[in-house]
């Protein structure tokens, strides 16, 4: 599960960075995998069958993906500072929301959930395991399939336009694609943050930034970058294992901050 | 020479905002045409409305007799490119790979490029003097390159007409010049018919065939630089004092300021 997980959050936060042209969106800095853990909370809540779980989770997902970016839009622009502070607000209302669902449930199963949504590869479902290693290969393949056309986003929407992309088409099949994947991940795994970030960070200075190229590679060390982070948090202070949501988190945000500051200082954005 | 651009009556802009009001002029094929006209005058609304990006709420583009609008996007991509004041690059892609998506309107999503997509890729860097940044990555160039690596990419495209939005104000001079002798170049030796938008009215009355001065959104006047940079018009326009001279070498008008306390 790792490997798929790990892949699909490196996709997932590849399309938000190249459609937003911000190399600093990712799924959790975003807010999108609190929106998508809210949405499976409220499935549980509501007691509806394991099926449905990734479903909401997605439309937990793509409601907070488009309250997030129009939020940060302004005057048809969308600027760093607005995303990053629109997702951070969005993540901690959604987060309180889900608080508050788990702490009125009364469902003594449901307090276990805080557990799992600092991010666990434990497997609780097959058949829900099955339903979003499919969902998550599927959106990775979609996503390289776009690969040229997010090249051409990411150089500006009215570029792509000139180079004959249809953006509006194509920026709603990947953020639904991306939706999807994230949807899909949260439910199994819970949150993992910052995977997004630091990996296709790091595939971008060994192979540039055709997304061709970086949407695969950053799939793959994604994949194994999550697999070692699950080692660690098994192995670090046996028996007991820390969350990987927990790993993830403190090798990823000193890495997001050192990226925000260095983006500030340069001379064009 | 035939009727390339045939504009009757467009009304647009955005939203609620209606920029241009009654707009209608012809551009010929092969022609050089700056759109200039004060800051807020909708030449950049004009530019992009003429290169599909945005559509009039009424009126008629029609570009070689086909409905504008109504034509593939796709298709338009392979007629025209757009150059843009400046561009931001958040990730670092070679000036290489810029300029290869160009060739974006010619393939097919999946499809590789072909020799052919190289070799004008390759073309494009040459007339442009580019090929030696080649493998430099465009988030470290300077503005001047930026704007040449940004021109070769609209070459690649092989485009009929090129759609520029003051693809020279941030830059100096040298480069400024630079890029209108390139333009003037792929204009009379390529027949790329050159649309442009500039705010330097001597750089205007120098390199355009004709010269459309918008205010307020309306077509002010049309027509070879001595017609449209007189004193009067400018002044009119542009609520501004100036003297009109000539260019001892080319003979086109050319328009100086005068200072405040002089008048």
């Amino acid at each position: 599960m790792g490997l798929f997980a790990g892949a699909g959050l490196a996709v997932a936060g590849v399309i938000f960075q190249g459609i937003l042209r911000n190399p600093l969106a990712e799924p959790y800095v975003l807010g999108v995998s609190s929106g998508a853990s809210l949405g499976a909370v409220l499935a549980l809540f509501f007691n509806l069958s394991m099926e449905f779980l990734p479903i909401t989770a997605f439309l937990g997902a793509g409601l907070t993906m488009f309250l997030v970016y129009n939020l940060a839009k302004i005057n048809g622009k969308v600027s760093t500072q607005g995303l990053l502070l629109s997702g951070v607000i969005l993540g901690a209302i959604f987060s309180s929301l889900l608080l508050f669902f788990v702490s009125i449930s009364p469902n003594e199963a449901m307090h276990g959930i805080t557990w799992w949504l600092l991010g666990s590869l434990q497997v609780f479902d097959l058949k829900l395991l099955i339903s979003v290693v499919i969902l998550i290969t599927s959106g990775i393949c979609i996503a390289i399939y776009f690969g040229r056309d997010l090249n051409a986003i990411s150089l500006g929407e009215e570029e792509a336009y000139h180079l004959g992309i249809n953006v509006e088409t194509v920026k709603k099949i990947l953020f639904v694609v991306a939706s999807l994947i994230t949807g899909s991940i949260v439910c199994v795994c819970g949150i993992i943050g910052f995977v997004g970030l630091i990996i296709p960070h790091a595939v971008r200075l060994i192979v540039g930034s055709d997304h061709k190229l970086v949407l695969p590679a950053s799939a793959i060390s994604a994949g194994a970058f999550l697999i070692l982070a699950d080692t660690i948090s098994r192995t670090i202070m046996p028996p007991v294992e820390i969350p990987i949501g927990v790993i993830t988190a403190l090798i990823g945000g000193p890495i997001f901050i050192i990226l925000l500051r260095k983006k500030q200082k340069a001379p064009f954005n | 020479m035939s009727e390339f651009f045939n504009i009757d009556n467009i009304n647009g802009g955005y939203h609620k905002y209606q920029v241009l009001k009654n707009v209608s002029f012809q551009i010929k094929e092969g022609e050089f045409l700056g759109i200039i006209g004060p800051n807020g005058s909708g030449k950049s609304t004009l530019l992009r409305t003429l290169s599909q990006y945005l559509k009039p709420s009424s009126g008629i583009v029609l570009y070689r007799g086909n409905d504008l609008y109504t034509m593939a996007q796709k298709e338009i991509a392979r007629d025209f490119a757009f150059v843009p004041q400046d561009t931001v690059f958040n990730f670092s892609f070679t000036v290489w790979e810029i300029v290869l998506m160009g060739r974006i309107p010619y393939l097919r999503r999946m499809q590789s490029e072909t020799r052919q997509d190289f070799e004008k890729a390759k073309e494009a860097m040459r007339i442009t003097d580019t090929l030696k940044l080649n493998d430099r990555q465009v988030n470290e160039l300077s503005a001047g390159e930026r704007q040449m690596v940004i021109i070769a990419k609209a070459l690649a495209q092989e485009p009929k007409a090129l759609f520029l939005d003051e693809p020279t104000s941030h830059l100096d001079i040298g480069h400024q010049v630079q890029i209108l002798n390139l333009l003037k170049e792929l204009n009379q030796k390529q027949k790329i018919t050159v649309i442009i938008v500039l705010h330097d009215l001597n750089l205007a009355s120098e390199y355009c065939d004709r010269i459309l001065l918008l205010n307020n959104g309306s077509v002010h006047k049309i027509g070879e630089p001595q017609r449209v940079l007189t004193y009067q018009t400018i002044e009119e326009v542009y609520k501004t004092l100036v003297i009109v001279n000539k260019n001892p070498i080319t003979g086109n008008p050319h328009i100086l300021l005068v200072r405040k306390e002089k008048t």
